[in-house]
């Protein structure tokens, strides 16, 4: 009992990890550019499918760097093109410009990369078991713990001690005053957009190597991480991260003891979240209404 | 700039009042003939019947979208409740075509009641973002739900009965249930005429100018939103059990992110502040999706780009720039 206990939530953590950095992203995005991306899950497909295209050339590690700085270069460009005129428009046409954009993209994943799902190949000594007790505790599953912690701890030092961190933030607080300080907050937005999209493509080349490949996988993720962020708290990344974790946790649980509910815990908890506590675990109240 | 906000339309009701009534009356009575020329032009009835479908769903949505301006980006979960209250209701309970149409509105328009308030405690992007996870909800039932709903496959083992009047038995063939359908849409149409017109449809348009000005004038904001909400989930339900009706089917995909897309979609192409927007666009997204499926199979990514095209370059909609043109 216990060990089926520690198992599906260790499980559950697994995609909660996912679903933080999907939402950390989404979250960055949210605050600066004020743009709920929804093409968001198909930049995180999209990581996962270039990595597995260019795998066989520069390794596994080699391309959990590459693959999401080409979704970065892609998203930098679709952020000057296609979001950059709504800025200052009703939220309402960034919102169907991305759903539009996501769906041409995950119809061009499906194009070029075949409906089917592909599996990814991990190096050998990452498949291996750590222990026999522990037998879920696969090489791949800690090294992704790692890389996440890495990669959330290397955004929290950018966004606390670099020049273009504390700017982001202060963007965050107040976009005009810092626009009338000289700060171009134009390249700004795009920077910002480009973290957002850069740990989606990590997120995504992670996912690929736990979950497999198909087209539909980043529709299927990004839902759950608009749920951590309103769990977590509108405005709070940390939020956003323990937000991702606990829906994480919460549907691994789920699906080992009422697998039929796994997927409507995660909702669930958000009505309750909204009904007791409606900014959120670790929201402010009235930020960015 | 406020007061030529407030003037604007009124003067423009003034000058266009014959215009109006002339392009009403016009769409009525190419409506009542759908089954008539629309086969001569290449088209099918079963077509018209789906573009009037999508059509009081998403004049249902506009309520919310378009005149109290809240994003609600998952309309489809009332759409696709009405799908699967109709069609369990004719599975389960009777045969009646109107009793399964009644289930479905219902079933849907109680979703709506209950998760109005839950979703209206944030608002802006927020607000889309929770009507989207609350959709994804139902979509999970219905998938998770095998038993009952069929699971992936969809609901399936019904089919449209007949009418029974009195002692008369009326078998529904296309061109029938197109005046069904029709005869709905008129009811549905007049319907949120007369609300707009009243002292609460006012109050949703006041609350999507300034809902500040409101609270002060002490009206309850909170309430208002929801009844719009509540109001157009009905509406949007009452087009779902339509649709099953249509289709003998009741699938996932009708309470899918990508539908509720469609509807906010078809409101922004025909123009959401306009009585007929949701209407045009929903003939234009209907001939749209029924061309391009019949000629590539990537035709995703062409509706994808009708929403793009849309926001950058027809953010009006199609009535928005015409009445634009005209004023200019």
């Amino acid at each position: 009992m216990e060990a089926l206990l520690l198992y599906s939530a260790f499980n559950g953590l697994i995609v909660g990890i996912f679903y933080a950095l999907m939402a950390l992203g989404l979250s960055l995005i949210l605050g600066l550019n004020g743009v709920i991306n929804f093409a968001h899950g198909t930049f995180m497909a999209l990581g996962g499918y270039v990595a597995f295209t260019i795998e066989p050339y520069v390794g596994f590690w080699g391309s959990l760097v590459v693959a999401p700085l080409l979704c970065v270069v892609l998203g930098v460009v679709v952020e000057r093109i296609l979001i950059r005129p709504l800025y200052g428009r009703d939220p309402l046409f960034s919102l169907l410009l991305t759903f539009g954009l996501a769906m041409i993209m995950e119809d061009l994943i499906r194009t070029i990369w075949g409906s089917i799902g592909q599996p990814f190949a991990l190096p050998n000594y990452l498949n291996s078991p750590l222990s026999n007790s522990l037998f879920f505790l696969t090489g791949y599953r800690v090294v992704l713990i790692l890389i996440t912690a890495l990669v959330t701890g290397a955004l929290f030092a950018v966004l606390r001690y670099s020049r273009i961190g504390i700017r982001i933030r202060a963007g965050n607080a107040d976009l005009e005053t810092i626009s009338a300080m000289g700060v171009n907050i134009f390249f700004l937005r795009a920077a910002n957009f480009g973290i957002g999209i850069f740990l989606a493509g990590v997120a995504g080349i992670l996912a690929a190597g736990q979950l497999g490949l198909s087209p539909s996988i980043g529709s299927q993720l990004i839902m759950p991480s608009f749920v951590a962020i309103i769990v977590g708290g509108v405005g709070s990344l940390l939020g956003s991260v323990l937000g991702g974790l606990i829906i994480g946790i919460a549907s691994g649980i789920t699906a080992a003891f009422f697998p039929v509910a796994q997927e409507v815990v995660i909702y669930v908890i958000m009505a309750v979240v909204l009904v007791a506590r409606p900014r959120g675990l670790f929201g402010q109240e009235g930020l960015f209404e | 700039m406020s007061s030529s906000i407030e003037t604007k339309p009124q003067a423009a009701r003034h000058v266009n009042t014959n215009g109006r009534v002339a392009a009403s009356a016009i769409i009525w009575v190419v409506l009542l003939f759908v089954p008539l020329w629309l086969p001569m032009v290449g088209g099918y009835t079963d077509l018209a019947t789906r573009a009037l479908i999508y059509a009081i769903a998403a004049s249902g949505l506009n309520l919310v979208l378009g005149y109290t301006g809240g994003l609600s980006f998952g309309h489809a979960a009332y759409f696709g409740l009405g799908a699967y209250g109709a069609g369990l209701c004719l599975i389960y309970i009777a045969p009646s075509l109107p009793l399964a149409i009644l289930a479905g509105t219902v079933l849907g328009g109680i979703a709506g009641i209950l998760v109005g308030p839950m979703a209206m405690k944030r608002k802006g992007i927020y607000f889309a973002m929770i009507t989207i996870a609350f959709g994804q909800m139902f979509y999970f039932i219905a998938v998770r739900w095998n038993g009952l709903t069929g699971g992936e496959d969809g609901l399936t083992g019904f089919s449209r009965v007949p009418l029974h009047i009195g002692a008369e038995t009326i078998p529904l063939g296309a061109d029938r249930f197109y005046y069904v359908v029709l005869a709905l849409f008129a009811v549905v149409m007049a319907v949120i005429w007369q609300i707009l017109r009243s002292p609460l449809g006012h109050s949703f348009v006041a609350v999507r100018e300034n809902t500040t000005r409101l609270r002060f004038l002490g009206v309850a904001v909170d309430k208002q939103i929801w009844v719009a909400f509540a109001i157009s989930t009905f509406i949007t339900a009452l087009a779902g059990a339509l649709n099953a009706m249509l289709t003998g089917f009741a699938s996932p995909d009708n309470l899918g992110w990508q539908l509720s897309g469609s509807f906010v979609v078809i409101c922004v192409l025909g123009g959401m502040r306009s009585f007929w927007g949701p209407f045009l666009g929903a003939i234009i997204y209907i001939v749209a999706q029924d061309y391009l499926s019949s000629i590539t199979q990537n035709w995703m990514s062409f509706i994808g780009l009708i929403f793009v095209l849309a926001v950058l370059f027809f953010p009006q909609g199609l009535l928005g720039f015409i009445k634009g043109r005209a004023r200019s």
